[in-house]
């Protein structure tokens, strides 16, 4: 293992109780994540994906084996210290963008900052990235007054204002058409490239896969290739 | 942010939001306007009993209470002793006839409580003239739709307005002492005897004197101990029946915040997901919550305060005669705390089962 890895994955396995059937998520899994990688994760639907991202985000709890992101070893972790997790290492991307609609773009961005502690305005750098992300001019709006590509681009802006670790997108594009797909995926690279942002990316999209570094296949809750 | 959250949650339903301040405001009415009514109905007798210019009131054998007037027991002859007492300028016999309640039919010698009270003003009409002339108030008046030269229904029987007066003075309806004494087969006898005294700093000498000259088993009171004869610890099961009437207001306003919430917290759980894939604590998402339902509280108090005085015109509008009600100030931050209490309890559910909510479940909901 690289002194560099910021998620370390080893022999986890996780199992979800559905009534009395335990269903095996996440089989005997093994990942190493280095330091301002952009790794892609794709597969097909249940091939254990998101419940991967759910532990590396600190969603959930492993059921066995280790699982070390940016030092914090998660198996070792109460649900407070998943939560103070999530507020402060990990930043989330969802598919259906997941902003609170009663909010305008802005704040929804500032309940990140509010729920981390940290002062409502973000730093100079932070104001860079909004006319980086394009969205600097629609932060009076609510979500419902904005496309659905400037929706997944003010997810990006909360997901990373509080300067997470990790950036964690579960099929960014999945609800967007090519050409915001297209903007949301670019950014997301340049994200990494000029931040240094380390980012994990699900997707069913081939195309979109190739945006990142490094490529992981999974199947039936195990890795099966890395490309 | 909290605020700016909880705010917003508020504004992005209004109808619900608003639908839950009425539903608090309501207990909150009708705790402020059964309070209102008490202290309306007591302020308004004490009122009117000071205002008959009286400074003893000495009452019938068998008057129980202060608002029971019992049987006319007192002889008038008593008026000429009690007037030939030391101190004593005036005394006025008077006869009470409960013809609903707190709505009294009251005898007097018009000239005598005149002189006590400083006289009637009259808005219409004026002084009784035949046996069957009833003086009414402006209050009964409005409540029964009659002025001067109309015929009311008192008794079971007909009564000739031949005067209606400002009103605040022992009663709403006043007929001749004789008519009324031989309507109650009670000629020569009253149930209530006020004296007037010289000085009022005579008070005390005055009624050691009466308790010599009467014994004890005529109460004699001065003015201030009469009106606070009628309270609400000395009308009986009064106290009880308004905590009765809080604690439904409690348990209403409690139920009514559960239900609130308890359906808000299920259309937001996604948004709950949301917060706590954000990091969002559980103490957090309780705060959320149980903050909104403090604003509910609040807001459905303040509400509640309004409709109190609309509930207080309402009634100055059809019974202004029969009911008092009062505004009490001082029940404003007591119906708040009650149901501020109420709200918080009725979010802890809702509230504690929103901050245990799995954020991977929260986040999936539909």
């Amino acid at each position: 293992m690289s002194e560099d890895g910021i998620i370390e994955v080893r022999n986890l396995s996780k199992t979800y109780q559905m009534g009395k059937v335990s269903v095996l998520a996440l089989r005997h899994v093994d990942l190493h994540v280095e330091r301002s990688e952009f790794l892609t994760i794709v597969g097909p639907s249940g091939s254990g994906k998101s419940t991967l991202f759910h532990i590396i985000g600190g969603l959930t709890p492993p059921t066995a084996g280790e699982v070390r992101v940016a030092g914090h070893d998660l198996s070792a972790l109460t649900e407070a210290d998943r939560t103070d997790l999530r507020r402060c290492t990990v930043g989330f991307v969802f598919q259906r963008f997941n902003l609170l609609p009663n909010l305008t773009a802005g704040d929804n961005i500032a309940v990140a900052r509010y729920i981390a502690g940290m002062p409502r305005k973000p730093d100079p750098q932070f104001d860079e990235m909004l006319q980086f992300l394009g969205i600097a001019q629609r932060l009076d709006h609510k979500p419902n007054a904005l496309s659905g590509g400037e929706q997944q681009r003010v997810a990006i802006a909360r997901a990373l204002v509080n300067r997470p670790a990790i950036l964690l997108a579960d099929e960014p594009t999945g609800n967007l058409d090519t050409e915001n797909s297209k903007i949301v995926l670019e950014l997301l690279k340049n994200l990494n490239e000029q931040y240094g942002q380390t980012t994990l990316m699900i997707t069913h999209n081939p195309e979109a896969a190739s945006y990142g570094h490094r490529t992981v296949h999974m199947r039936d809750g195990k890795i099966m290739e890395a490309t | 942010m909290t605020a700016k959250l909880v705010w917003e949650n508020l504004k992005h339903r209004p109808l619900r939001s608003l639908l839950s301040f009425l539903l608090i405001g309501v207990p909150v009415t009708l705790i402020l306007t059964l309070v209102g009514l008490t202290h309306g109905m007591i302020t308004d007798f004490q009122q009117r009993q000071k205002a008959s210019g009286a400074d003893i009131v000495v009452r019938g054998t068998n008057a129980q209470t202060a608002l029971s007037f019992g049987s006319a027991t007192l002889s008038e002859g008593f008026i000429k002793l009690l007037e030939k007492q030391p101190h004593v300028k005036m005394a006025v016999g008077i006869l009470n006839h409960n013809n609903q309640i707190w709505l009294t039919v009251t005898g007097i010698d018009l000239d005598k409580f005149s002189a006590m009270s400083g006289g009637f003003t009259y808005l219409e009409g004026g002084p009784f003239r035949k046996p069957d002339d009833m003086i009414i108030d402006r209050y009964y008046a409005a409540q029964q739709h009659v002025h001067a030269g109309d015929t009311v229904e008192v008794l079971t029987r007909p009564w000739h307005i031949c005067g209606v007066i400002e009103g605040g003075q022992l009663s709403h309806m006043f007929v001749q002492l004789k008519v009324l004494q031989d309507l109650d087969s009670s000629t020569g006898k009253v149930n209530q005897i006020d004296l007037k005294l010289d000085n009022p700093a005579n008070v005390e000498a005055v009624k050691k004197n009466l308790r010599g000259v009467l014994g004890d088993e005529y109460p004699i009171y001065d003015m201030r101990e009469f009106t606070s004869l009628i309270s609400v610890d000395n009308i009986g099961g009064l106290r009880e029946f308004t905590w009765v009437v809080v604690g439904i207001g409690v348990v209403i306003g409690g139920v009514v915040v559960w239900m609130s919430m308890y359906m808000a917290v299920l259309m937001r759980t996604r948004e709950i997901g949301i917060l706590k894939s954000l990091g969002g604590s559980n103490a957090f998402i309780l705060r959320l919550v149980v903050m909104e339902a403090l604003i509910l509280g609040a807001g459905g108090t303040l509400l509640g305060i309004g409709m109190s005085f609309g509930a207080q015109w309402l009634i100055r509008a059809l019974v202004p005669a029969s009911i008092q009600m009062a505004i009490v100030p001082l029940w404003w931050p007591i119906s708040l705390g009650i149901m501020l209490a109420s709200a918080a309890l009725g979010a802890l559910y809702p509230g504690l089962r929103a901050a245990q909510h799995d954020p991977i479940e929260a986040l999936a909901y539909e």
